[in-house]
């Protein structure tokens, strides 16, 4: 944006429309860090504490503890995909925001 | 090995890198060029250069190492290190992009205004940049005994470190960038080329390749690599896996030369575009560790993975150790070599050797050396912009000077870093080192990531809670590593190789009590500007 222009911080981040982008950015965001770390702490937990179950054979020679770690690319991999599509969204109404608030403030002077 | 192959490879890859440096520095004139390439860099381009940035040569050589020697063990650093992107791309990148203009300190020290949080800032990030930084350079000596043996380290070192300064002074961010670039395409082509290899070993068939990697015989005995425990056993050998993952998996989030790249590009979108194509390659290369390791185990076999010594060098090594003298003969006698000691950094040149023959493991050197450059490259721009910038420019100048200056003062201090790095890695060449990485993701899981998320999230969030929760995360991990049995071996008073379990909740604590012992009106009040520029990418540096 142009470097001239000084958006109104506080009334911006008071509107409804700036609230709703960041309550839907924390909708997924929250609950996905949430999810990756327990899914990722759950490996080395499981895998220090219980060797002996997670030494299982389950996929031909691959032990519990293999196909685990594996899953988690698979699981990184699935997260990023969701994001990238959720991000759309999130793009388009930034860049609501930011030409309204532009046009706002070079009209206002 | 022979020395000649590669390091004519590693020259062509210098020749290339040099002619790009040249091209580089006519491109730019200005501190920000210097420090973000003007912001032009394209998000593919900046996923590949964060690729290059990441995998070390510890990485490469180190991980493939312990997957051949503790299989599942082994593997966990890969999973931890792809999974850390996540935290990468949901909580920084974007923010970081939308807020800062050079430095880590800068999106700090938005609304935490001030010198004490810039400082303490800008100590965190030489602290982890230097151990980091120093980790590499003794690599490049021990790399060189191991891949070169005749080959003098300290001209090794000394040589690499120069390199490095040549791109950084004359090239910049540009010229750092495009050999991150070149260098990760090169990684990402031998990592996928040694696991197609190797598992056209066993005619493609996974089932066959997993088979005979959950039976590999040594003569310690036959071992199942896909079972856990291996590397970490009993219940100390748990939480130090825990602990481990944690700063793994967080410390991403805060290492000062990953954050860096993100001023590079234009915007928050083409941020977390480089995320993305960071995590497809990252994850690729992981995933082919898994394959190269698990190859080098059951195709070279742990008693042959370790300097190999020939003939009359043989005779003699065998002639002063009397005590191993009928193993080591028989091994003479049956393979033409000895192994005498284990040494887990070599899997990936043998297995090239074993595969490809002499050209491949000559690849593969060169690869290991070019990737050693670019890492160092990067941390090397970070430290300056520390220096320069935060240091320099915003505490002892106050924000005054010209852009000549601001530029001399880069490259100076891009000079006085290296030059400190090479003599101190040059001093401690020979020691083992290894535990400075691990340090380097502790400190930055423990001291910059809570203070980050705090920052970017928590309205009530002060000066005195960033200054506390940096210096108790800097500090813990810091004091813990010094008792841990990585420094003190067997009399260790604190029982974890990895503090962070404890560091990581100690900077939490101290950011959170600080905060909570006085009110900052001033942090409070730019909460909601901070907020609404992280988010909406207004008033973004351009």
């Amino acid at each position: 944006m142009d470097r001239g222009v000084h958006p109104r911080w506080e009334s911006l981040s008071a509107e409804p429309e700036f609230r709703a982008l960041l309550r839907s950015r924390r909708r997924f965001v929250v609950p996905a860090t949430i999810f990756f770390i327990a899914y990722y702490l759950a490996l080395p937990i499981s895998a220090g504490f219980w060797p002996k179950a997670m030494s299982r054979p389950v996929l031909g020679p691959l032990t519990i503890a293999y196909c685990f770690a594996l899953s988690q690319f698979v699981m990184a991999w699935i997260l990023l995909a969701l994001y990238l599509l959720r991000a759309r969204q999130f793009d388009l109404a930034a860049a609501r925001l930011r030409r309204r608030e532009t046009r706002e403030v070079l009209e206002s002077k | 090995m022979t020395a000649q192959p590669s390091l004519v490879m590693f020259s062509i890859f210098v020749g290339i890198t040099l002619v790009v440096t040249g091209w580089a520095s006519g491109q730019s004139r200005t501190s920000r060029g210097f420090y973000t390439a003007d912001r032009r860099i394209g998000g593919l381009q900046n996923g590949w250069a964060i690729a290059g940035d990441y995998v070390s040569a510890a990485t490469f050589l180190g991980i493939t190492g312990l997957v051949a020697f503790y299989g599942f063990d082994g593997f966990m650093y890969s999973v931890g290190w792809l999974v850390a992107y996540l935290a990468v791309l949901f909580l920084v990148a974007e923010p970081l992009r939308n807020t800062g203009k050079y430095t880590l300190a800068d999106l700090m020290s938005f609304r935490l205004r001030g010198r004490g949080v810039r400082a303490i800032a800008a100590l965190s990030t030489l602290t982890i940049t230097l151990f980091y930084l120093i980790a590499q350079m003794v690599g490049v000596g021990a790399l060189v005994n191991l891949l070169l043996p005749r080959f003098p380290d300290v001209v090794a070192i000394t040589g690499v470190g120069v390199l490095m300064l040549v791109y950084v002074i004359f090239g910049g961010m540009l010229a750092t960038t495009w050999v991150q670039i070149i260098k990760a395409g090169l990684l990402l082509v031998t990592s996928l080329a040694l696991a197609v290899l190797a598992v056209r070993h066993f005619n493609f068939s996974l089932g066959t390749f997993f088979s005979a990697a959950s039976s590999v015989s040594s003569s310690a005995g036959t071992s199942n690599l896909l079972e856990p425990g291996l590397l970490f056993h009993g219940p100390i050998g748990a939480w130090n896996l825990i602990s481990l993952g944690l700063a793994l998996v967080l410390g991403t989030a805060g290492l000062p030369h990953i954050l860096m790249r993100f001023f590079t590009v234009p915007s928050a979108k083409a941020a977390r575009t480089s995320v993305a194509w960071a995590m497809v390659l990252v994850g690729v290369f992981y995933l082919a560790t898994s394959f190269m390791g698990l190859g080098a185990a059951t195709l070279v076999g742990k008693d042959h993975i370790g300097r190999r010594m020939y003939a009359g060098q043989a005779i003699a090594y065998i002639a002063r150790h009397p005590a191993q003298q009928t193993a080591l003969d028989e091994q003479l006698r049956k393979k033409g070599y000895i192994v005498p000691t284990p040494d887990s950094n070599l899997a990936a040149p043998l297995l090239a050797s074993q595969l490809g023959g002499s050209f491949l493991t000559a690849f593969v050197a060169a690869v290991a050396f070019a990737t050693i450059l670019a890492v160092v490259a990067g941390l090397t721009l970070t430290a300056s912009s520390a220096f320069a910038h935060d240091i320099w420019f915003s505490l002892i100048r106050g924000g005054r000077g010209d852009e000549t200056e601001h530029l001399f003062v880069a490259r100076a201090a891009a000079l006085t870093v290296g030059g400190l790095a090479i003599a101190l890695s040059i001093a401690l060449r020979g020691f083992n080192v290894a535990f400075l990485v691990g340090l380097a993701f502790a400190v930055a899981a423990s001291a910059n990531v809570p203070v980050i998320l705090l920052a970017l999230s928590w309205r009530r969030f002060s000066r005195l809670g960033a200054i506390a929760g940096m210096l108790a995360g800097l500090v813990s991990s810091l004091a813990l590593i010094a008792l841990s049995p990585v420094v003190m071996g067997d009399r260790a008073l604190f029982p974890l190789e990895n503090p962070g379990i404890i560091s990581i909740p100690a900077g939490l604590i101290g950011a959170v009590v600080g905060t909570l012992l006085a009110r900052d009106r001033e942090s409070e009040a730019m909460f909601d500007q901070l907020q609404v520029r992280a988010t909406t990418g207004l008033g973004a540096e351009v």
